[in-house]
């Protein structure tokens, strides 16, 4: 089943490579063609839902293929967390081939073919367990990502693309001698036996810097953001929506699985750089964008301040931080795709996305008004939306860990409500200063077809997020249980766990819910 | 000790080659430059009958000419690689050089003679075999360098490369004395044995050593030794450049290896300080001046010199795995370069003038996009990038490195990496980005095999490659097998 969902749509995506006909036969089809694979495989990932077993922490859906002469195999497989990325994967998909099938006007089937493939390799991420399948998917995604930005982008797109391609290949490059020390030192290329693979500890330092040299850049996290803005603002809005939507999910994705449970004690010993590295970006990147013109360049940044709460919460080392790490990415990528989306609905009809240049578009676009509403109170995590849930979780579970952590972090939560509440207000309310924005149509029909599963899935996750939840607990229990043994024998950064462990341990069980 | 005849019959490749060569010479001479195309598919017959014969030996140990020659694992699958460069090298050529007038008979000839004698280096177990081989090579080579004698840059090209490949010769040559000097034989397991019965530290023979390596590093163009490879291919005739990025390096490459790890293996930690600075040197330099380029053939250039880099990585590593790293990373080398040549050998403006010029490039991702993503797939596929096929040649070196604790190289060596991806991706930028540039690159006749050839190429350096790696890999294995 996930063989087959990562190798139907490169299959199809050479098939609308190869398509016959005039250009607009060949457009035409190749969006049916796009549409019509997404959403096939939409319904495969639901099918994989369905059957999927809540109480294991285990690998389900296992293939495994020798085919590459025993240097690595074709290995997959997904637990709880895989399974919620690869939904929000395949959800976003075909919303996405929607959300460029106006908006794209040249090349059509190679800019199809290059989504087709870029579902394909995110699937392999998160469905791969062999450490170098892992890599080759995780890295192979910049290529059609760059061919995204590059050519369907906007005026800087070159600049952007050669930014974004470098600095995440630069990141990467040292995973990848880190990830060959660890297959020679443990003898198998499993990512489930690395998993339980106790490595020295003095190495783990070394390889824990490595591997976070990716996923930090992948994340972003501060102050390796910086190819994040440009990115977002060059490429096209299908673009941004996955970048936003998935591919910043696969750095946390690395964290959790491979940071914590294959480097636990150095994870322990190196909380302090992602705590305060956190912390810098919540406060720093909502500054930042609390002055933005450019509403992409905003929600870009807003982007960076909630990835900060994933990291800090999955390094506080408790089920709270974790689960909610998941939830805050699952959440962050169906909202920032319908932000970037928003934003692409109204700079599709005034082709600038300066903020100055709205105003008052309440007026004239009551229903997109309102579902911006709907995403911005998401944004900000208001109760009731799926931001909330999430954040909410995170929060707790860093409170519990470093007090004084959580607090500069809920900053980030009043500081999101101003800089989205702002920009909601300069661009909806207030006088229409312009008359060629006062004359924007409101939403046509395609794209209702796409807010509104955003919008229903949004507060889905905020109402009754237990579906979304319950496939992470397994996987994070196992993980927690990875993070105490690691945690028992040597804890030299809380003096009071070396002075009791015993009424440590009773404390964080009375703790646990 | 073999009989004549038993080294006849080891040694079939070479005398197969050497009376083809002569063969087909003779029916060139008679039949005049109206032979070429004949005699290029005769070269190329001739190669798959002595390919056949390789691949159907059996892969044991065998010494032939009182020890001269020596077959094995390894320099089978050395020549099956030279012979898949050469034989690419032939059949590219025949419409490049009919359309400038250059189609002169001794093209397939002079590939034969040169096959000829990278074919001895590979099989060589004794300085003087390995030099008359490499004398053999070279000396084809030369002449084909300035093979398009009516043009100006071609010989320059020539008559560069001879002057500074003589010079090179004389380095290793003077290597080779000093060695037989200290050490006593010129035979590759006498060395060995000598070296390590000898005193700790012998000083001659480590001098005649780096002048050894001096040599070859000239010939695979590994920095410092690397000025004349961008000159030489840019003057030299489009397809003898893809044959000189291709064959010769690979022949010298597994040569170097059955020096540093068979006759030198006593000494790797006096010649592994030099692989390290020359590897290193390479990939930096080989990144760092493709940066400037504006000809595609001086970026291919430096991107062999970058290359080269990587592959050196393996031989300083110094174990069976960096060898079949080397091996594996060679085969992969091979298929991608040929793959980049045949693209620019496709290209031509409207009067039918070759097109070399990057600028020249813009737009043709619209005008002809099959060709340029073919010359893309090349590119990130030299460039290292998953999931082409090129990432896998990489990633063994790198993994040979770690496994010789070689963390500075690897370290380096994966930066360097990242340096050289700016200026593969500034290709496909060029490629798919820029808007199409005034010069029209028309579409060019050519023989529907050149087309055959890019496709074969580019499905190989696609993720499809990997699938080759079970096949692939045992042979590396095997080959590297017979060096430890």
């Amino acid at each position: 089943m996930l063989s087959a969902m990562i190798l139907l749509p490169l299959a199809l995506a050479m098939l609308v490579l190869f398509l016959p006909g005039d250009e607009a036969a060949r457009a035409r089809l190749a969006r049916l063609i796009g549409l019509g694979t997404t959403l096939v495989l939409f319904v495969m990932a639901l099918v994989l839902w369905s059957r999927f077993d809540n109480a294991t922490a285990a690998f389900q859906f296992a293939e495994r293929a020798e085919i590459f002469g025993g240097l690595f195999s074709w290995h997959l497989g997904i637990d709880g967390i895989s399974l919620v990325l690869i939904l929000l994967t395949v959800f976003l998909m075909p919303l996405c081939i929607l959300a460029g099938w106006d908006s794209v006007k040249t090349r059509i089937p190679e800019y199809i073919a290059a989504f087709l493939i870029m579902e394909s390799l995110m699937i392999g991420v998160f469905g791969a367990l062999d450490i170098f399948l892992f890599y080759i998917f995780f890295e192979a995604g910049l290529i059609p990502m760059y061919l995204i930005i590059g050519i369907w982008g906007g005026k800087r797109r070159i600049y952007a693309s050669y930014k974004f391609f470098l600095y995440t290949l630069l990141g990467s490059v040292l995973m990848l001698l880190a990830m060959l020390w660890m297959v020679m030192e443990a003898g198998t290329t499993d990512i489930p036996a690395l998993m339980a693979h106790d490595f020295p500890v003095r190495a783990q330092t070394w390889l824990w810097l490595a591997f976070f040299a990716s996923f930090a850049v992948k994340m972003p996290m501060w102050p390796v953001h910086t190819w994040l803005p440009d990115a977002h603002v060059e490429a096209p809005t299908a673009g941004s929506m996955i970048l936003a939507g998935v591919m910043l999910k696969m750095g946390g994705y690395g964290f959790i699985r491979f940071s914590l449970p294959m480097f636990p004690e150095a994870s322990v010993q190196l909380m302090w750089i992602v705590f305060a590295l956190s912390m810098i970006a919540v406060v720093y990147t909502s500054l930042v964008a609390l002055v933005q013109q450019d509403m992409k360049k905003l929600i870009a940044y807003s982007s960076i301040a909630h990835m900060a709460f994933v990291t800090a919460g999955m390094f506080a080392f408790n089920t709270q931080g974790l689960e909610g790490a998941v939830v805050v990415m699952l959440s962050h990528g169906v909202v920032s795709a319908a932000l970037f989306f928003c934003v692409g609905v109204i700079y599709d009809r005034l082709h600038t996305r300066d903020i100055d240049r709205y105003g008052g578009v309440t007026t004239n676009m009551p229903r997109y008004a309102l579902f911006f509403m709907l995403f911005t109170m998401a944004s900000i995590a208001l109760p009731g939306t799926s931001g909330f849930v999430g954040e909410f979780l995170a929060l707790t579970g860093i409170f519990m860990a470093e007090t004084w952590v959580a607090f500069v972090m809920a900053t980030g939560v009043v500081l999101g409500a101003s800089y989205m509440l702002w920009l909601f207000a300069r661009v909806m309310f207030g006088a229409q200063k312009n008359a060629d924005a006062a004359a924007m149509p409101d939403l046509k029909r395609r794209e209702w077809a796409i807010m509104v599963p955003l919008a229903l899935v949004a507060l889905w996750m905020g109402v009754y997020p237990k579906p979304f939840l319950d496939p992470v607990r397994a996987p994070v229990a196992s993980l927690m249980a990875r993070l105490d043994r690691a945690d028992a024998p040597q804890t030299p950064h809380t003096p009071l766990k070396a002075a009791s462990p015993v009424l440590l341990a009773s404390v964080s069980e009375g703790l646990r819910p | 000790m073999t009989t004549l005849m038993q080294s006849l019959a080891i040694g079939a490749p070479e005398v197969v080659l050497g009376v083809g060569a002569m063969a087909l010479l003779m029916i060139g001479v008679f039949r005049g430059d109206s032979a070429l195309r004949g005699l290029s598919w005769g070269a190329v017959i001739l190669f798959g009958l002595v390919a056949l014969n390789i691949v159907d030996d059996t892969p044991d140990r065998m010494l032939a000419w009182n020890n001269l020659y020596v077959a094995d694992a390894l320099s089978a699958y050395m020549k099956v690689l030279i012979l898949v460069g050469a034989a690419a090298s032939v059949l590219l050529a025949v419409p490049y050089l009919e359309r400038v007038k250059a189609d002169r008979f001794e093209y397939p000839v002079l590939i034969v003679l040169c096959t000829l004698g990278m074919f001895v280096m590979v099989s060589a177990n004794n300085l003087m075999s390995l030099y008359i081989g490499l004398e053999l090579m070279s000396l084809s080579a030369y002449v084909l360098a300035a093979f398009h004698r009516d043009d100006q840059r071609s010989t320059e090209a020539g008559l560069k490369y001879f002057v500074l490949g003589a010079l090179s010769s004389g380095l290793l040559l003077y290597g080779v004395s000093l060695v037989y000097g200290f050490v006593g034989s010129t035979d590759f397991s006498a060395i060995a044995a000598g070296l390590s019965a000898g005193p700790d530290r012998n000083i001659g023979a480590l001098i005649g050593l780096v002048f050894v390596v001096a040599g070859l590093a000239f010939k695979v163009s590994a920095v410092p030794f690397h000025m004349w490879t961008p000159d030489v291919y840019e003057g030299a005739p489009t397809p003898v450049a893809a044959f000189f990025a291709t064959a010769p390096k690979i022949a010298a490459m597994g040569l170097f290896l059955r020096v540093a790890l068979d006759a030198f293996s006593g000494m790797v930690a006096d010649w592994r300080q030099i692989i390290i600075f020359m590897s290193i040197a390479s990939m930096v330099l080989g990144a760092v001046g493709a940066i400037g380029q504006t000809n595609i053939k001086r970026l291919l250039a430096y991107s062999s010199i970058n290359n080269i880099g990587f592959v050196l990585i393996g031989l300083a590593a110094a174990n069976a795995a960096g060898a079949s790293a080397v091996l594996l990373y060679l085969a992969i080398y091979l298929v991608m370069t040929l793959g980049a040549f045949l693209c620019v050998l496709a290209l031509s403006d409207a009067d039918g003038s070759a097109v070399e010029t990057l600028d020249n490039l813009a737009g043709l991702g619209t005008s002809r996009p099959w060709l340029a993503t073919a010359l893309s797939i090349f590119m990130l596929s030299l460039a290292g990038l998953p999931p082409l096929f090129g990432f896998m040649a990489k990633l063994a070196v790198f993994n040979a490195a770690v496994e010789a604790n070689l963390w500075p190289l690897a370290i380096l060596g994966v930066l360097a990496s990242v340096i050289a991806a700016y200026y593969y991706l500034r290709v496909v930028k060029i490629l798919f980005f820029d808007p199409p540039a005034d010069v029209v690159v028309a579409g060019q006749g050519g023989l529907a095999i050149n087309s055959a050839m890019i496709a074969a190429a580019a499905i190989f350096c696609s993720p499809a490659g990997f699938l080759l790696l079970g096949p692939l890999g045992a042979a590396t294995r095997q080959a590297a097998g017979s060096l430890f």
